[in-house]
């Protein structure tokens, strides 16, 4: 490969980063009042961080007890959240939907702001945060292959890292006026989606390893996990394609929603079969296993808010499948919407807070004992949500003024051939 | 291996110096002694204690007592007594002497440096209700006029020093790991705080240091072990280590000093003669959580 043809490349590759960088302050009103309001809220929650870092968890409602709360029960969410963003891309490759194809890209933005929010939850309930190096290979001791934590640390960093590199790629070359070549990034996304599975499972497999917590100690949790993040994650695109329509140069066709809509009626099936398989187990019986479950469905430790919102999730839903189901409602569009916010809520609220803090209680010594977040809790909480929201934001911005905006290289390069 | 591990040296070696000499100068000099700063950013790109050397951990050792002298104003020894050959602790509890009294529980915090400003007790004494062993039904904050209360037996439970132990399988950074004399510990400076070890922990024996353990100067125990009683800081998790730095000298874990009734029997599994073995081998014993499968250390009985 000659010098010459190689400094272009580079000079190509300076272009599309400084190109998508200026791109992200190109806005109408819209676009900077959602971008400052989002800032705004990250300062926000850093400084009830800087709480935190100073004086410590103790500023949490977390304790010995419910030592896990809401940083990591928004940690399980997010997992969820960025595999089903990659594995709804499935159908675009194996029923070669041209439909899906188009969406690939906003799916892996969405992977991509994901996993990094469910990271950003990690360290942030971390005691010691800037210890974080002690768990990179050769630098500190990561606990490979024993402990399940450093599993999750490996396949989530490589899971972002995949993302990144088939979001470059698609991008890039389009940028540069080539088509991507399908031969050459269809093996990466089938890597991405091999490790889509393996997030989510991993990270089923960090509480179901625990025989102490009998809450999570079941082998459906893993299944129940890649039910609900379909279902979860179906919704979630269902609502962000609709703004980005709206609000952007992105298209979106019904068959597509249609397509997407399915997937989530399928899913939401599953999720409810097995959360009622596990109903089951628990009631039938009443052993020293199913107290867990006693106690968030019956409130008789004042669980009260817990209980409450483990009801109206499975009452949403039970209401969201209803309307799915029903074809005619499925294709009405403001149905399409109440239902995917229900059914989001609903796994939020499930799997989130519904499955993590009800796992400690009783505690293995038989203590009873209850978590309410603290208010410092919630507003860091609140800034990584809106940290997501910015990366996705400029990610599918950049993203989307290529594929569909034609933000191009300015020069037309000569087509040598399709290698990057 | 060999390669990685010194290279890995070399550079947290070299990022030390550089910082250190960014951060005062050229003031580095060992005659000089070492600034808060100096010390802290030491600890920052401190090694794991598995694989430190002799001379790192030395200076380890050292600095573990300026912070205590700096944050306190306590003279403290800091040792790393290692484990002795032929000894493995285990602990039998005999449950028909068990009054409930909780003396091994203050005695614990005193000896250990626990922080006193939120109930980090390394011991939970449980008050059961006669005729069940159902923990479910237990009470851990009793507060009987007097003990022993004519309606509950009692439950002491601290760590069980598992063969096998789901905490140590857990850590994802290998801080905490089980000693040859058994004792499972933590390396308080290589713990990242993510509490895992704790959710794994099938008898809640270990505990997180919610903020700073607020301790007086007055109330600090000077003769402490890296691995055992040295004072914690935020952020990290602790656990009951047999008083590692006592019972590797010989003596008697804190506990069972305070024990009135003579409940608590500690000793070396591995010498035949001693009492714990003559426990084992004569009385009926059980493990508590035995279905686990984390082989405790630790055992209880009755009298009869």
């Amino acid at each position: 490969m000659s010098k010459e043809k190689n400094s272009t490349k580079n000079h190509n590759k300076v272009e599309f980063i400084l190109a998508s960088l200026i791109h992200c302050f190109k806005g109408g009103w819209l676009y900077w009042g959602w971008m400052l309001s989002l800032i705004a809220i990250v300062v926000y929650g850093a400084m009830a961080y800087g709480q935190q870092a100073r004086y410590g968890l103790s500023v949490t409602g977390l304790s010995d007890q419910i030592t896990w709360g809401l940083y990591i029960g928004n940690f399980t969410f997010f997992v969820g959240v960025a595999a089903a963003a990659v594995i709804l891309v499935i159908p675009a490759y194996l029923l070669h939907r041209n439909q899906m194809r188009r969406v690939t890209i906003l799916g892996e933005s969405l992977a991509v702001a994901a996993v990094i929010v469910a990271m950003l939850f990690v360290t942030a309930d971390l005691g010691q945060p800037l210890r974080f190096w002690h768990a990179l290979p050769l630098l500190g001791k990561l606990n490979f292959p024993t402990s399940i934590l450093a599993w999750d640390i490996v396949v989530l960093a490589l899971y972002l890292l995949v993302n990144l590199i088939i979001l470059w790629y698609l991008l890039y070359n389009k940028f540069c006026h080539k088509s991507p070549v399908v031969k050459r990034y269809f093996p990466v996304i089938v890597v991405a989606i091999i490790l889509g599975l393996s997030i989510h499972t991993v990270t089923a497999f960090m509480l179901s390893g625990n025989p102490s917590r009998p809450f999570w100690h079941t082998a459906i949790l893993a299944p129940r996990f890649i039910a609900s993040a379909f279902a979860a994650g179906a919704a979630l695109m269902i609502i962000l394609f609709q703004i980005l329509h709206i609000t952007s140069k992105f298209r979106l066709s019904k068959g597509l929603i249609r397509e997407i809509a399915l997937i989530m009626v399928f899913a939401q099936f599953f999720s409810l079969f097995l959360l009622g398989a596990e109903i089951y187990t628990a009631f039938y019986h009443n052993t020293a296993h199913d107290v867990s479950a006693h106690l968030l469905f019956t409130s008789n430790i004042g669980h009260d808010n817990l209980t409450l919102s483990i009801y109206l999730a499975i009452a949403a839903g039970l209401s969201a499948f209803s309307i799915l189901m029903v074809r005619r409602f499925r294709e009405n569009v403001s149905l399409l919407n109440i239902a995917s916010i229900l059914i989001f809520f609903a796994v939020w609220s499930e799997k989130g807070l519904g499955l993590v803090i009800p796992g400690f209680v009783p505690t293995p010594l038989g203590e009873m004992a209850q978590y309410t977040p603290s208010t410092i809790e919630i507003k860091v909480a609140i800034a990584i949500w809106a940290v997501g929201a910015i990366i996705f934001t400029l990610l599918a911005k950049v993203a989307i003024a290529i594929e569909f905006g034609g933000l191009r290289l300015k020069r037309p390069v000569e087509n040598t051939d399709t290698e990057i | 291996m060999v390669d990685n591990r010194s290279s890995r040296r070399g550079f947290l070696q070299g990022t030390v110096a550089l910082t250190a000499l960014l951060a005062g100068g050229c003031s580095s000099s060992k005659e000089q002694p070492k600034t808060a700063f100096e010390d802290s950013v030491a600890t920052f790109f401190q090694d794991n204690y598995q694989v430190m050397t002799k001379d790192e951990i030395k200076e380890v050792l050292a600095r573990v007592e300026r912070r205590v002298k700096r944050e306190y104003g306590v003279d403290i020894k800091c040792e790393n007594t290692p484990p002795v050959a032929d000894v493995a602790f285990g602990y039998a509890l005999n449950l028909s002497k068990c009054k409930g009294t909780r003396r091994c529980v203050e005695a614990c915090v005193s000896e250990n440096n626990c922080g006193r400003n939120h109930s980090l007790e390394n011991i939970r004494v449980l008050a059961m209700p006669h005729g069940t062993m159902d923990l479910n039904k237990s009470d851990h904050y009793y507060d009987h006029e007097q003990v022993p209360n004519s309606n509950d037996w009692y439950l002491p439970i601290q760590c069980h020093q598992c063969d096998e132990p789901a905490c140590v399988q857990a850590c994802p950074v290998e801080a905490t790991w089980k000693e040859k004399d058994g004792i499972v510990v933590i390396d308080y400076d290589w713990c990242i705080g993510c509490r895992y070890c704790s959710v794994a922990c099938p008898y809640w024996a270990r505990h997180f240091n919610w903020s700073k353990p607020n301790l007086q100067p007055d109330e600090i125990n000077p003769k402490t072990h890296y691995l055992g009683n040295r004072p914690r800081e935020a952020g990290v998790m602790e656990k009951c280590t047999f008083c590692i730095q006592k019972t590797r000298k010989g003596e008697l874990p804190a506990c069972q000093e305070a024990c009135p009734t003579g409940a608590r029997v500690f000793g070396n599994l591995l010498d035949p003669q001693s009492e714990i073995r003559y426990i084992l081998e004569n009385k009926n014993v059980f493990r508590l959580k035995e279905e686990q499968g984390t082989q405790p250390n630790f055992w209880y009985f009755y009298d009869v």
